[in-house]
């Protein structure tokens, strides 16, 4: 499939909202309004349908049974592998590893392949804008092993400075770690080409795709990186699924992480010799039904094409952009020029849980706090943000109510 | 006035709203006429730590009743910690700990009192009962 080629002619948001139950939630006596698509997305009835279908029909133990019921299972799970390695554009199924979401695929890269490559004085590079989840697991293993934590600054734009970026590439950097959507800016870190820096220093590279995926292509054989992840329920699938891509050569590189069943070739007391590939790294009995919900969803993004979704959630955004520049005092923060669909503001010296409760209480959800980055908040100086961030299925009509019911906020504020 | 009484008054004031927004601005107003703490007050060991805003609480004995003063970065959250202090401030410490405080969940602000991490004020409560322990086992 050529990806790029892909363009829905006819964006139908409505037959989209219309496959969304909960969108049509009344919340505090209002219609719902979710803008909180960063932190979680809504599932389509098809991906519902899927996790009931799954336990009404075929639920059994995956690759251990001859039975057809655990034969039908395992082949779904193998299967939804296959979606998620056509989805990336990964090489084998076998670079495509299960696991309970990003922050675990992050532990893994730490545990499984790291940890042995890193000595006392080496470096790990990150970015001023990771979330929690792409600090902290570096962090731990860098306090661990004595090693240094560099972070590469962010701009007032709130994007990293390219230009600068291979100053901090030195001979002890094991692992450069970012990410290619920032969940709390918006910004759209120009990841092939980081990537390709780093290669040229000889450094693997770690990106963090939690907030790409949702809302544009991803080709891991295009940007090239040795590790990508994501999590499957800000992709419209369910919680606790998500990927660890992991290239071949990496992949062989990498020792289980967690030891259990399902992983092994041969245990004897006094040795055990694991299987080759993907399941390798998980350990017991996985999560059967998220693997294939997930598989669903990506067939549900894929159907209507992320190109189109792109471009509809950049319409969103420019629109609501356009619309809150209109509100005193408002502060943006993160102005790339490359941003996915999200928007994080502050007003005036207004505390950004005051208005996400008076948001609520006129039934829009959005995030407010610091966004699991809290050193990013520290970088712009404020406590939080409030932070709007869209899905498929929003429209410009919400974010009409949407600043209706901000402006009523804001008068109740000041 | 005793705790229950000073909770019956809140829960009478709260009845004449009947729109939300309503309820919410008395909120706000209550957070803006609370007097503002003293700066030197707000030092990190008074800080009770929410996820996203922050509350100060000082406490002192007077004449055998707890004094609570307090504060919040976040107005709303102001206001609650205003009803909290207008309902615990000036008991014995006994009447504080042992005080059920359901006024919260008759005004309909039990979102606020919830254990999530959103904000302080289920700490708040516990730090109060605490700080009125502490205060009387010192005297």
């Amino acid at each position: 499939m050529n990806k790029e080629a892909e363009l829905t002619l006819h964006y139908d948001v409505e037959k989209f909202r219309s496959q969304f139950p909960v969108l049509s939630r009344v919340v505090n006596g209002k219609q719902l309004v979710y803008f909180d698509n960063g932190a979680t997305t809504q599932k389509p009835s098809l991906v519902i349908d899927s996790i009931v279908n799954y336990y009404s029909s075929y639920n059994a133990n995956i690759h251990r049974g001859v039975h057809t019921l655990s034969q039908e299972a395992s082949a779904a799970y193998e299967n939804a592998r296959k979606k998620v390695q056509n989805h990336l554009g990964a090489t084998s199924d076998q670079e495509v590893i299960f696991t309970r979401g990003t922050t675990e695929s992050v532990n893994l890269v730490a545990h499984s392949w790291l940890r042995d490559r890193l000595n006392a004085g080496d470096e790990v590079l990150i970015t001023g804008m990771e979330h929690h989840s792409n600090i902290l697991p570096w962090q731990v293993l860098c306090e661990e092993k004595g090693a240094v934590l560099r972070v590469v600054p962010v701009t007032d734009s709130g994007e990293i400075e390219f230009s600068s970026l291979s100053e901090y590439f030195t001979p002890k950097t094991k692992l450069f770690a970012f990410t290619h959507v920032s969940n709390t800016l918006g910004t759209i870190n120009p990841a092939k080409e980081m990537i390709s820096l780093a290669h040229a220093h000889n450094i693997p590279v770690f990106v963090d795709g939690a907030q790409a995926v949702p809302h544009m292509w991803v080709d891991v054989q295009d940007l090239d990186c040795d590790f990508y992840a994501f999590s499957g329920h800000k992709v419209y699938a369910p919680t606790g699924i998500g990927i660890l891509y992991a290239k071949s050569a990496r992949i062989n590189e990498m020792i289980p992480y967690q030891s259990g069943g399902g992983i092994i070739k041969t245990v004897k007391f006094e040795k055990t010799e694991y299987i080759d590939g993907a399941l390798k790294f998980e350990a017991g009995t996985p999560n059967i039904e998220g693997a294939i919900a997930l598989g669903v969803a990506l067939d549900y993004v894929s159907a209507i094409g992320m190109k189109s979704i792109a471009a509809h959630e950049h319409e969103l955004l420019i629109y609501a952009t356009e619309q809150l520049k209109k509100i005193n005092d408002i502060r943006f923060i993160g102005t790339s020029p490359h941003k996915a669909g999200v928007i994080s503001f502050i007003v005036g010296n207004i505390h950004p849980f005051d208005l996400g409760t008076i948001l609520d209480q006129q039934a829009i959800a959005v995030r407010t706090g610091h966004h699991c980055t809290q050193p990013l908040m520290q970088r712009f100086g404020i406590p939080g943000t409030v932070r709007v961030s869209f899905g498929l299925y929003n429209t410009k009509l919400e974010i009409d109510l949407f600043m209706r019911a901000l402006e009523k906020a804001l008068k109740m504020l000041s | 006035m005793d705790i229950a009484a000073i909770e019956n008054e809140i829960i009478e004031e709260f009845d004449m709203f009947e729109q939300w927004d309503d309820k919410y601005q008395y909120i706000i107003d209550l957070g803006k006429s609370l007097a503002p703490m003293n700066e030197g007050w707000k030092s990190d060991e008074r800080l009770i730590k929410g996820c996203q805003s922050r509350v100060w609480l000082f406490s002192e004995l007077q004449e055998g009743n707890v004094i609570f003063h307090a504060d919040s970065d976040a107005i709303i959250t102001k206001g609650v910690v205003a009803l909290l202090v207008r309902v615990l401030s000036g008991h014995t410490a006994k009447e504080i700990v042992d005080a059920p405080l359901t006024f919260i969940d008759k005004i309909g602000l039990k979102q606020h009192l919830s254990p999530t991490r959103a904000n302080g004020l289920v700490s708040m409560v516990k730090q109060m009962k605490l700080d009125a322990l502490a205060l009387s086992a010192k005297n």
